[in-house]
């Protein structure tokens, strides 16, 4: 069940990133929702489940991406065992940390990523900061709406079937 | 301990994952050389395998051919050390034959010119004490020596035999104190009585009128009865005259006592000896 649920999520988050990321931000790819996916993923359910769940999000990424198949797939993966790791170590429930542990992620995924297009030579990469700055954030703020979504999601059910008791 | 092992697992996991993608990414990647960087990496990993293999394996033939193999190398070296040991002496065999013969040679050409009897014969010892200069020869008595015979080298005058065995002879050197022989000067025929000192030789009873040099050639002048005439005895060292007669003559021996091997004793001297001198080393025969 847990895992037909991460694969729905990261399903749902490639068609989001693929259809509709482009019209909330002007087309840019200020946002990688599959990112904020495997962040929630790791958070919720360890570094193993988002380790497996950033691997496969971040492979199918590059199959659909034009890029080098596996450099998403293992930035993804670190992402998702750090997260996971740090989700398991420390108290990640409030918002603030959070929203900082999706800033870091970003950050990380960032710095993988275009530190392995650069290392091999690939791709360069001008002056990423303010792109990458504004994509932790955006994840960052998807992300928190993500959990709140989600966390609030039974409680927004439960008082439905009441209302409707009544 | 499961959580521990959970987290390991999850370590090893992470580890397997990230190796993996990193295959993935370099099985697509070519290098500024057009080589796929997977090829590129497994090549260059493998080729330092084999550089360090080969520099073990090169390490393993240098100690066993350095150090290892060495004791067949100590053999060989022992063994080759024997041979050039024996190859010296036999070296050294070779030069004491060769000189042996030069001697002999030189011997031989000395009898024929001389035309007298002699034998040859090997110094075989020294004398036994300092004080008197003899040598032991390896002919005797069975040879046909006597007391009294003279006892030459290609060089010049060596002594007289003083005591025959059956097959050996002790010979009184010319320069021992107790030694004497009649001898004349080459170049003015003067004449006199050569003594050995122990080291060297003396001329004495030179007439005070006597025409002598440093350098002249004194030869053996045949009154003694001992030594043929002709023979060198040696050459005038220094002079040193006195009121009337000659106070000292030096002289130098003309054999080198020291290295002698070989001489002829003259067993007969030839019948008509007349005036004549044998240059040093023999070369010429009596006159």
């Amino acid at each position: 069940m847990k895992v037909v649920g991460v694969l729905v999520a990261i399903a749902l988050a490639l068609a989001l990133q693929t259809t509709l990321a482009r019209f909330l931000v002007g087309g840019t790819a200020a946002l990688d929702l599959v990112l904020v996916v495997v962040v929630y993923v790791a958070l919720t359910s360890g570094p193993a489940t988002g380790m497996f769940a950033g691997s496969l999000a971040g492979l199918i990424q590059d199959a659909l991406s034009s890029g080098v198949i596996g450099v998403g797939g293992l930035a993804k993966s670190i992402v998702g065992f750090l997260a996971g790791s740090i989700g398991q170590q420390f108290i990640v429930t409030a918002a603030l940390p959070r929203f900082v542990m999706f800033v870091a992620a970003t950050a990380m995924h960032a710095a993988v990523f275009m530190g392995l297009y650069v290392l091999l030579g690939l791709r360069s990469f001008a002056s990423p900061w303010a792109a990458i700055l504004s994509q932790a954030v955006g994840n960052a703020v998807i992300g928190m709406v993500a959990f709140a979504i989600v966390e609030s999601l039974p409680g927004a059910l439960e008082r439905r079937r009441m209302r409707r008791r009544m | 301990m499961a959580l521990l092992d959970i987290r390991q697992r999850t370590g090893y996991l992470f580890i397997a994952l990230t190796v993996g993608h990193i295959v993935l990414i370099s099985a697509q990647v070519n290098t500024d050389r057009g080589v796929p960087v997977l090829e590129a990496v497994t090549f260059g990993a493998f080729a330092e395998v084999q550089r360090v293999t080969s520099s073990a394996i090169g390490g393993l033939r240098t100690s066993w051919s350095d150090y290892v193999a060495l004791q067949e190398v100590r053999r060989e070296n022992a063994r080759l050390r024997d041979e050039v040991a024996q190859l010296r002496v036999r070296l050294q065999q070779e030069r004491a034959l060769a000189q042996r013969s030069r001697t002999l040679e030189q011997l031989l050409d000395l009898r024929s010119q001389a035309e007298l009897v002699t034998v040859a014969a090997s110094i075989i010892a020294g004398g036994a004490s300092p004080d008197f200069r003899t040598i032991t020869i390896d002919k005797g008595t069975a040879d046909g020596l006597r007391p009294d015979m003279a006892v030459i080298a290609p060089a010049g005058v060596v002594g007289r035999i003083i005591t025959p065995s059956a097959r050996a002879a002790k010979v009184q050197l010319l320069i021992d104190r107790n030694a004497a022989a009649g001898a004349l000067v080459e170049r003015s025929r003067a004449q006199g009585v050569v003594e050995g000192t122990g080291g060297g030789l003396r001329m004495n009873y030179v007439s005070g009128t006597a025409d002598i040099l440093v350098g002249d050639t004194v030869l053996t002048s045949g009154i003694d009865g001992i030594y043929p005439k002709g023979f060198v005895i040696g050459q005038i060292q220094s002079v040193e005259r006195g009121q009337g007669v000659f106070g000292a003559i030096g002289l130098r021996p003309a054999v080198d006592f020291s290295s002698l091997e070989a001489v002829l004793v003259v067993l007969m001297p030839p019948a008509a000896a007349d005036d004549g001198a044998i240059p040093a080393g023999g070369a010429q025969g009596p006159q």
